[in-house]
C-alpha cells in the first residue's frame, strides 16, 4: 500500500524513463509505444472529467477523438496538396503546424460536445450511454460513406506535422511533445477538480438534488464538463493521428469508444492517473500477449474481467490506500 | 415504385423487426430484472447460431438444430450469470460495461478457437425454402414467413409469462424493488439465474433462425448488439412492450429508408451520387431515430422515468 | 525461421525492470528478413491466415535458409498496422513488407514504408491510389489491382450478352470501385445500383428490388459475411436471374458456408485450383498435405508473393535496391497461375477466367469455364510514370 500522490509521481516518472531508456538503447519502436500510450492516457484524461467525476458515463467519446483525427488530417491534406479547404464566404488554407492544428481541434472538438451534451444530458443512467453512442455511430458511418478524404481508405499524412524549434519526426521529440502535452493537461484536471467547480460536479455526481437546493444547475455544471472532455480528447485524437500519420474512421468506431472507457476503468475511475495507469497496462498487455497466441484476446478478456471482480477501484485503487473520492 | 413493392418492403421490414425483437426481449429483460447492461448478449446470440450449425451437420435436422442453439445459448448464460455476472448486480454500469466487453472478447476468440476462423454453413430447412404468393401478387419468402410467426408466438408467450403467471409476478415483482422480493423468501438468485437463462436462450434462438439466412461467423453478434441496444432504449429499458415497438420501429424504418430515400433523393439529383448520398443517410438513419425519441422522451416511449 | 517475437519486443516491461535490450543486429549480407503484417485474429482472421500458410509453404519448400519471416498481427485495425509497419522498420530493420489484405490498412502503411526504402510486395489488396498517378517504385501488387476482377465480370457480362444488370455493393471506395470496375466493361444498360450499408446482413430490401426492376442479371460485390448473407438470402427469394460476381464471396475458404446457394453461380478470379500446370497442381497437392485443406485464392497469392521474392533473391542482393527491384519487376518465377508479367506500374498483367461453382462429392469449389480478359493489365497503369 502506497500513497497515491506518491504512486502518482511513480506513473509519471515511468512513463518518461522508459522511452528515454530506448531512446539511448537505439530502440525507436518503444518510444512509439510509449508515445501512444501518453496519446491515449490524454485521452482516457479527458473521459475520466465526465465519466469519473462527473458520473457521465459517454460511451461515444470516440466522436472527439475522430473529429480531432479528421480536423489533422483535413487541414493537413490542403497543406499537402496546396488547395484550400474552402474559398467562399472567406479563404481557408490548410496547415501543416501543430499548435494551430491542435487549437483547432480543440474547438471543433468542444463544439461539438457542447452540442452533443445539451442534446443528451437530457437523459440520464442507460440511456446516456446509448445515446452518446448513438452519436458516435451517425459520425462513424458518414466518415465511412464520405468520399472527400478517403471514406473507409482513410487518408494518409506523409509527414508529421511541425512545431515551432522541433524535429517531430524524431520519434523521441515527438514523445516530448506528447508527454508535456499530457503532464499540462494533467495538472489543470488536477486544478479544475479542487476548484469550486470540481467540487460542485462532484456532489452533483453523487447527489444531484443537494446541489439544485444551493442553486446551482447540475445541468451546467454536466454541460461544461462534458464539454472539455470532449476536447481534451479531441485534442489526444489530433496527437494519435500525427503519430500514425494516418486517419480513419476506425476512430470513430465503438470500438475506440469502449477502449478509452477500459483505460480508465483498468487503472481507476475519478483518479487522477488512473487513465495514465490503465493506457499505459493496456499497450504493454496488448504487446507482450499479443506475441504469445494468435488468440490472445481470450488471455486479455480474462485479465480485464479479473479487474473489475477483484479490483475495486481499478489498479490504482488496489496499490494505493486512499480512498477514492468517488464510491 | 408499385404499391406491391411497398408492401413487400413493408413485410421485409416487420420481419427484420422481429428478429430484432428476439435479441431486444431478452437484453431488455435482464435489464428490467437485474439492472445489468449485458454487452456479451451478441456472445450468446452467436453461441446460439454455432450450436445450430454444428448439431444441423451432425444430424441433418433442423428442428433439433434449432433446440440446440436454445439449450446451448441459456446454459452458457447460466453458466456465466451463475459464475460471474452475479457479482455485478450491485456495481455500477461502468463496471458491467467492462466486464461483459471483457466476455465478448473471450467469447469470440474462444470460438474461433474452437471452430477456426472460417464460417460455418447452416441452411434453411426443406419444408420452409422457397416462397409463396401473398395477396395475389407478392412472392415472399416461406422462410422469412417462419420468422415473422415465429417472433409474434415469442412475444405473446413472453406477455403471458409476465402478466399471467407467478414466475411472471415475481419478474414484475423484482423490477420494481428488490429487496421486497427477498423479503417475501422468494430465492432470488434462483430467479435471477432463471431470468437470464430465458434472455440468452431467446438470444441463442435469433442466432439459428437468422444464421440459417446469414452467416455463422465470429462477430456475428456484435452489429445485432447494438441494433438491439438501439431497439430498447427507444422502446424504453425494461419494458417488453417497448422492446416490441422499438424493434418495429427500427427494423421499418431501416428497411424503409433503405429504399425509400435513393428514391427521394433521384427526383433532385444525379442518380449515383443520389444512391451514395441516399445509402450514407439511410446508414444514419436509425441513430437519428433514437436521438429523436430520446430528445423528446428521455426514457424511451415506454420506460419509467428514473427515480 | 518464424521469429515471431524479437527479444527487444518482449516490450516495456522487460525494459523497465533490467534495463536490459538487445539492439538490432544489421543483417548480414545476401540475407533479407521479410516483416508480414497481415490479420490473424478477429473478423477476416481467415483471409490472412491463407496468405500466410501459402507464403510460409513456398518458404519451406525452397529450403532456403537466408530469409527470415516475421510475422505480426494487424487485427485489421488501420492504426495497429502502422504502428507495427513503425516497429519492423525501426526496430527489426526488416528489408522487404508484405500480407496486408485490406485496402485501407495498405493506404495506411505503403507509402510511408517504400518512402523508407523498404520494398513491399502486395499478396492481397490493389487500392487504385497505389496503381496511377500514386505508383510507388519499391511496391509490386502480386495479386491483382482492385478492379480488375470486377471488370472481367463486367466483359463476361457482355459476353453473355446479358443487356440489364442489376448492380450493387457496400457504400465504401472499394465499393464504388467496384461498380465502376463492372461498368467499364459492361456494354449493357444498368437496371439498378445499389450501395449498400457496410457489414449489412439482411437483404431482403435489395432484393425485392431486384425482383421489381425487371433486370436480366446480377453484379455483386459483397466481401465476406456480406457475400454469404446475400447469396443465402438470393437464392431463397425465388428470383433465378442470372449472378456473376468476383472471386471474393466464393474463395474455398467461405464456400462452404454458403454452401448449395452457390452452386452454378459465376465468378471471376485469376487463379483457380484447376489451372492445368505442374507448380499449380505440386502447389494444391503440397497445401492440402499440409494444411488439411484446399487452398484458397488468397493461399495462391501468398505462394507467388514469397516465390516472386525468392526469384529475385537468387539474382540480387536486397542491400543493391536498383538490383533487387529489377530482379523483381522481371517476375522470373513459376507462378501458381501459369504466365505472370508485371506491367510498367508493378501491377499484374494476366489472364482472369470465369469460373462456375460446382460440388466435388461433398465439398463445394470452383471449375474454369472461360476466359473473361486475357493479359489484362489496369485502367490506372497509363496514369503511371515509371
Amino acid at each position: 500500500m502506497i500513497n497515491e500522490r506518491v504512486l502518482n509521481t511513480l506513473i509519471a516518472l515511468l512513463l518518461l524513463v522508459v522511452p528515454l531508456f530506448a531512446w539511448q538503447l537505439d530502440e525507436p519502436f518503444i518510444i512509439t509505444l510509449a508515445t501512444k500510450a501518453a496519446i491515449l492516457a490524454l485521452a482516457g484524461v479527458g473521459l475520466n472529467l465526465a465519466l469519473g467525476y462527473g458520473g457521465l458515463v459517454s460511451f461515444g467519446h470516440a466522436t472527439f477523438f475522430g473529429l480531432g483525427g479528421y480536423t489533422m488530417g483535413i487541414l493537413a491534406s490542403h497543406a499537402q496538396s496546396f488547395t484550400p479547404i474552402m474559398e467562399s464566404p472567406f479563404l481557408i488554407d490548410g496547415t501543416k503546424s501543430m499548435p494551430i492544428i491542435w487549437l483547432v481541434a480543440i474547438v471543433i472538438s468542444a463544439f461539438v460536445a457542447f452540442i452533443i451534451g445539451l442534446l443528451s444530458l437530457r437523459t440520464t443512467g442507460v440511456y446516456f450511454i446509448m445515446v452518446t453512442l448513438a452519436f458516435g455511430q451517425m459520425l462513424y458511418y458518414f466518415s465511412i460513406s464520405w468520399p472527400a478524404y478517403g471514406g473507409e481508405d482513410g487518408l494518409s499524412i506523409y509527414v508529421r506535422n511541425e512545431f515551432p524549434g522541433l524535429n517531430t519526426l524524431d520519434p523521441i521529440q515527438f514523445f516530448g511533445i506528447c508527454y508535456v502535452l499530457l503532464m499540462v493537461v494533467i495538472f489543470f484536471m488536477s486544478k479544475l477538480n479542487s476548484s469550486s467547480f470540481g467540487l460542485a460536479l462532484n456532489s452533483a455526481r453523487q447527489n444531484s438534488e443537494r446541489v439544485q437546493t444551493v442553486g446551482i444547475s447540475p445541468f451546467r455544471l454536466q454541460l461544461v464538463a462534458f464539454t472539455i472532455s470532449g476536447a481534451v480528447t479531441g485534442l489526444a485524437g489530433a496527437l494519435f493521428a500525427d503519430l500514425n500519420r494516418f486517419i480513419s474512421p476506425t476512430m470513430f468506431s465503438w470500438h475506440t469508444s469502449g477502449e478509452i472507457m477500459v483505460f480508465i476503468i483498468l487503472g481507476g475511475a475519478a483518479r487522477l492517473y488512473g487513465p495514465v495507469a490503465g493506457a499505459a497496462i493496456f499497450i504493454l498487455l496488448e504487446h507482450v500477449l499479443g506475441g504469445l497466441s494468435e488468440f490472445w484476446h481470450i488471455f486479455l478478456g480474462a485479465i480485464l474481467l479479473l479487474v473489475v471482480l477483484f479490483a475495486k477501484g481499478g489498479l490504482i485503487g488496489s496499490v494505493s490506500k486512499k480512498a477514492a473520492s468517488h464510491g | 415504385m408499385s404499391t406491391i413493392l411497398l408492401i413487400e418492403q413493408f413485410l421485409n421490414g416487420i420481419q427484420f423487426g422481429v428478429m430484432l425483437f428476439l435479441m431486444a426481449a431478452g437484453l431488455t429483460l435482464i435489464f428490467g430484472v437485474m439492472g445489468l447492461i449485458n454487452l456479451a448478449h451478441g456472445s450468446l446470440y452467436m453461441i446460439g447460431a454455432f450450436a445450430a450449425a454444428t448439431v444441423a451437420s451432425l444430424t441433418g435436422s433442423f428442428l433439433l438444430a434449432i433446440i440446440a442453439s436454445v439449450v446451448a445459448a441459456a446454459v452458457f448464460g447460466a453458466i456465466v450469470e451463475f459464475s460471474i455476472l452475479r457479482r455485478l448486480y450491485d456495481r455500477d454500469h461502468l463496471d458491467q460495461v467492462l466486464a461483459t466487453f471483457a466476455l465478448i472478447l473471450i467469447f469470440s476468440e474462444g470460438t474461433r478457437w474452437l471452430f477456426g476462423s472460417f464460417p460455418l454453413y447452416l441452411d434453411v430447412p426443406e419444408a420452409l425454402s422457397g416462397t409463396v404468393v401473398l395477396l395475389g401478387d407478392i412472392q415472399y419468402s416461406r422462410y422469412r414467413l417462419a420468422i415473422i410467426f415465429i417472433g409474434l408466438l415469442v412475444a405473446v408467450g413472453l406477455y403471458l409469462l409476465i402478466s399471467k403467471t407467478r414466475v411472471g409476478m415475481r419478474i414484475r415483482a423484482g423490477e420494481n424493488d428488490r429487496e421486497m422480493i427477498g423479503a417475501l423468501g422468494i430465492d432470488i438468485s434462483k430467479l435471477y439465474t432463471w431470468v437470464f437463462a430465458l434472455g440468452a436462450g431467446l438470444a441463442g434462438l435469433a442466432g439459428a433462425l437468422v444464421g440459417a439466412i446469414q452467416s455463422v461467423q465470429v462477430g456475428m453478434g456484435e452489429p445485432v448488439l447494438i441494433l438491439a441496444f438501439v431497439v430498447i432504449v427507444i422502446g424504453g429499458i425494461g419494458s417488453i412492450k417497448g422492446a416490441f415497438i422499438g424493434s418495429l420501429l427500427v427494423g421499418l424504418t431501416d428497411t424503409l429508408g433503405r429504399v425509400l430515400l435513393p428514391i427521394a433523393f433521384s427526383t433532385f439529383m444525379e442518380s449515383s451520387a443520389a444512391t451514395s448520398v441516399a445509402s450514407s443517410l439511410s446508414s444514419m438513419l436509425i441513430y437519428l431515430l433514437m436521438a429523436g425519441v430520446l430528445l423528446l422522451k428521455p426514457s424511451g416511449l415506454f420506460g419509467r422515468a428514473p427515480s | 525461421m518464424i521469429n515471431r517475437k524479437n527479444i527487444s519486443t518482449l516490450g516495456l516491461a522487460v525494459l523497465a525492470s533490467c534495463a536490459l535490450a538487445v539492439p538490432a543486429i544489421a543483417v548480414a549480407d545476401g540475407k533479407v528478413k521479410v516483416g508480414m503484417i497481415t490479420t490473424l485474429s478477429g473478423g477476416g482472421a481467415g483471409l490472412g491466415i491463407d496468405v500466410r500458410d501459402g507464403f510460409m509453404l513456398a518458404i519451406e519448400q525452397s529450403g532456403n535458409k537466408d530469409i527470415e519471416v516475421i510475422i505480426e498481427d494487424d487485427q485489421r485495425k488501420p492504426d495497429i498496422a502502422v504502428q507495427l509497419a513503425d516497429k519492423m522498420i525501426q526496430s527489426e530493420k526488416v528489408d522487404v513488407m508484405t500480407g496486408i489484405i485490406w485496402s485501407n490498412l495498405a493506404m495506411a502503411v505503403v507509402p510511408s514504408a517504400t518512402a523508407q526504402g523498404k520494398f513491399y510486395l502486395s499478396p492481397n489488396a490493389g487500392p487504385s491510389a497505389l496503381a496511377g498517378k500514386g505508383c510507388l517504385p519499391n511496391y509490386f501488387n502480386v495479386a491483382w489491382q482492385n478492379d480488375n476482377l470486377h471488370e472481367a465480370a463486367g466483359a463476361y457480362a457482355t459476353d453473355e450478352g446479358y443487356g440489364k444488370s442489376f448492380i450493387l455493393a457496400p457504400n465504401y471506395p472499394a465499393g464504388k470501385d467496384a461498380l465502376k470496375g463492372y461498368k467499364r466493361f459492361y456494354k449493357g444498360e444498368v437496371a439498378g445500383e445499389l450501395y449498400t450499408k457496410l457489414g449489412q446482413t439482411d437483404y431482403a430490401a435489395e432484393i425485392a428490388q431486384i425482383r421489381a426492376s425487371g433486370a436480366d442479371s446480377v453484379f455483386f460485390f459483397l466481401p465476406g459475411g456480406m457475400g454469404i448473407s446475400f447469396l443465402k438470402q438470393y437464392s431463397g427469394s425465388g428470383i433465378d436471374l442470372p449472378v456473376v460476381g468476383p472471386a471474393f464471396s466464393f474463395d474455398q475458404g467461405i464456400l462452404q458456408a454458403v454452401g448449395e446457394a452457390a452452386l452454378g453461380i459465376k465468378n471471376t478470379s485469376q487463379w483457380n485450383k484447376d489451372i492445368d500446370n505442374p507448380t499449380n497442381t505440386a502447389f494444391v497437392e503440397s497445401f492440402q498435405a499440409e494444411y488439411g485443406r484446399l487452398p484458397s485464392l488468397y493461399a495462391s497469392q501468398g505462394f507467388d508473393t514469397a516465390n516472386l521474392l525468392l526469384s529475385a533473391m537468387a539474382k540480387a542482393d536486397v542491400g543493391d535496391a536498383d538490383a533487387f527491384r529489377a530482379a523483381l519487376k522481371l517476375a522470373d518465377f513459376d507462378s501458381t497461375r501459369g504466365d505472370f508479367m508485371f506491367g510498367n506500374n508493378h501491377h499484374p498483367v494476366q489472364d482472369i477466367y470465369v469460373r462456375e461453382v460446382i460440388k466435388e462429392g461433398d465439398i463445394y469449389t470452383n471449375k474454369i469455364i472461360a476466359t473473361g480478359l486475357t493479359d489484362h493489365a489496369d485502367a490506372y497503369a497509363a496514369d503511371c510514370s515509371m
